[in-house]
């Protein structure tokens, strides 16, 4: 059984429609990509799936459960934390209380403070500051340890490498073996193209709202990515 | 000396100032929400303590028992059923649905208790005093209502600050969306933080009722100082909201002691001032 699996999901904003029928499959332990241009509708879609997006109960299910209805709040507490788009890290909360934020839930599992810190060591001696004092990689290592706090068995992550120094990113993708170690399932947006082949098991590609290409990465030639990037 | 004392009295007028304050700038702090009926509620507080007062013969400082309780409840179901609904990006519903509430209250208030003044006695309380000097004597009561409002600002930091509620707290006040992503569920978050405003609203009602009298109608003026308290000191700081209520009171006793018809009018002229040098207050929180 699939541990993640999207029905004929639409998503929009008021009148604005972003997603047309998504339907996708994420096994248990599987690391899937998304990538997709401006505007394709990849983090409609993840916030769809984190619950800051109403759906149809079916639209979402999650270990066989349907989730596509329940509010963010509830989804963290079923074991699905997001990574957002920007970090969003919380201004007035220094680095350990934004990353203790991220224990809310109290899901129990492997994820802890000091772990954390093992992962992004830096974290540790930035404890006090505040999140957003930090660089922008450094933030995005808060974001991801937030976000494992909740103890999740899939991982939502948003553009992780957005404005980041290539050796930025580098070294935060480093901490994603370390991740899908517990059998976290990891589903990653990514622009960069080559990036998101390198770390996954499986790519979707996301055109205007809907799946335009899936595939292994090394299945699918460059020209079908292009294709189904820009529509040509 | 007397102006040593005025000083002194004017800082005790503050301690019940900050407390007017203190749940006006927990509710801005936290759902960036303007509470209209604010000044009413601390009405409605001195009236429920009046009711307890007289039906089981209590004294108005035991009340606080029965009173604190009441308005958190009050609090928490006021923003979950009602206030919730008003919040979001247009800060308009939530001013009128406030102003309207500020309205019945104080004509639910004149129904029920009449527009005659009404005042707590606190017995030996009302007018027992410590003797500092030949012409510097404190009262107890003013003193007991200062240091319940340094104990209740020292409180909330502690709650804010140091707890996981606080936490959650700060950071729905940051990122309300974000918070969800973390477990908080914000409308529960929300009715407890008017909650505890209401809890604070409770001792400061009281507190008035003890000091002075009150009919239905001084809750908006209750509210004007709370505003400039809060503003004073910096939108969604507690400390900087003692602050300002202790800047409101030595502004307000200053007055008084150059004419006493100057007491209201300084504290305003004094508010003004510091609205045009410093527009955020003394203390703003770094992040709004």
């Amino acid at each position: 059984m699939s541990k993640l699996k999207i029905q004929n999901l639409t998503a929009g904003y008021g009148d604005f429609q972003a997603l047309f029928g998504i339907d996708l499959e994420l096994n248990a332990k599987e690391t899937v990509a998304i990538i997709g241009s401006n505007g394709a509708g990849k983090s409609t879609f993840m916030r769809s799936i984190a619950g800051l997006l109403k759906n149809t109960p079916d639209a979402v299910q999650f270990k066989g459960e349907n989730i596509g209805d329940l509010p963010a709040n509830k989804v963290v507490e079923k074991g699905i934390a997001l990574v957002p788009e920007g970090r969003r890290l919380f201004p007035s909360l220094s680095v350990e209380e934004n990353l203790l934020m991220g224990a809310y839930s109290k899901r129990k599992g492997p994820w802890n403070l000091n772990r954390i810190y093992e992962l992004f060591p830096i974290l540790k001696e930035k404890r006090n500051n505040p999140g957003t004092a930090l660089s922008g990689g450094q933030q995005q290592m808060v974001a991801i340890g937030r976000a494992l706090m909740s103890n999740p068995e899939l991982l939502l992550c948003d553009e992780i490498s957005l404005g980041l120094a290539p050796t930025t990113v580098k070294d935060i993708y480093k901490a994603f073996p370390a991740i899908q170690e517990d059998g976290t399932t990891v589903l990653v947006v990514e622009q960069d193209i080559n990036q998101a082949m390198a770390v996954s098991d499986r790519i979707y590609c996301f055109q205007e709202g809907r799946v335009s290409l899936e595939g292994k990465p090394g299945e699918v030639s460059k020209d079908d990515i292009k294709a189904a990037y820009f529509g040509m | 000396m007397d102006w040593v004392n005025t000083i002194v009295q004017g800082v005790l007028l503050g301690g019940l100032y900050a407390m007017f304050a203190t749940g006006l700038s927990l509710m801005f702090g936290i759902m960036r929400l303007v509470n209209i009926a604010h000044g009413d509620f601390i009405v409605l507080a001195s009236y429920l303590a009046l009711v307890v007062v007289t039906s089981l013969g209590l004294s108005p400082l035991i009340s606080l028992v029965i009173v604190v309780p009441l308005m958190f409840v009050i609090g928490y179901v006021l923003q979950r059923y009602l206030l919730n609904k008003t919040l979001g990006d247009d800060i308009l519903p939530p001013l009128l649905v406030t102003f309207g509430m500020s309205i019945i209250l104080q004509n639910v208030l004149l129904e029920v208790f009449s527009a005659d003044s009404q005042k707590l006695s606190a017995g030996a309380l009302d007018i027992a005093s410590i003797t500092v000097s030949d012409q510097l004597s404190v009262g107890v009561m003013p003193l007991i209502v200062f240091i319940s409002g340094v104990a209740i600002v020292g409180g909330l930091q502690f709650l804010f600050y140091k707890t996981e509620l606080g936490r959650a707290f700060r950071a729905t006040s940051d990122d309300q969306d974000t918070a969800r992503l973390m477990g908080v569920n914000n409308s529960h978050i929300f009715a407890l933080a008017m909650a505890i405003a209401m809890a604070v609203v409770a001792i400061a009602g009281v507190f008035l009722a003890m000091r002075t009298n009150f009919d239905p109608t001084v809750g908006p003026a209750r509210l004007l100082y709370g505003f400039e308290a809060v503003i004073i000191g910096g939108l969604g700081s507690l400390w900087g909201t003692l602050a300002g209520g202790i800047i409101l009171g030595v502004a307000q006793a200053v007055g008084a002691q150059i004419d006493p018809g100057w007491q209201i009018m300084t504290g305003h002229i004094v508010f003004l001032v510091i609205l045009i040098f410093r527009p955020r207050g003394l203390f703003p929180r770094s992040v709004d």
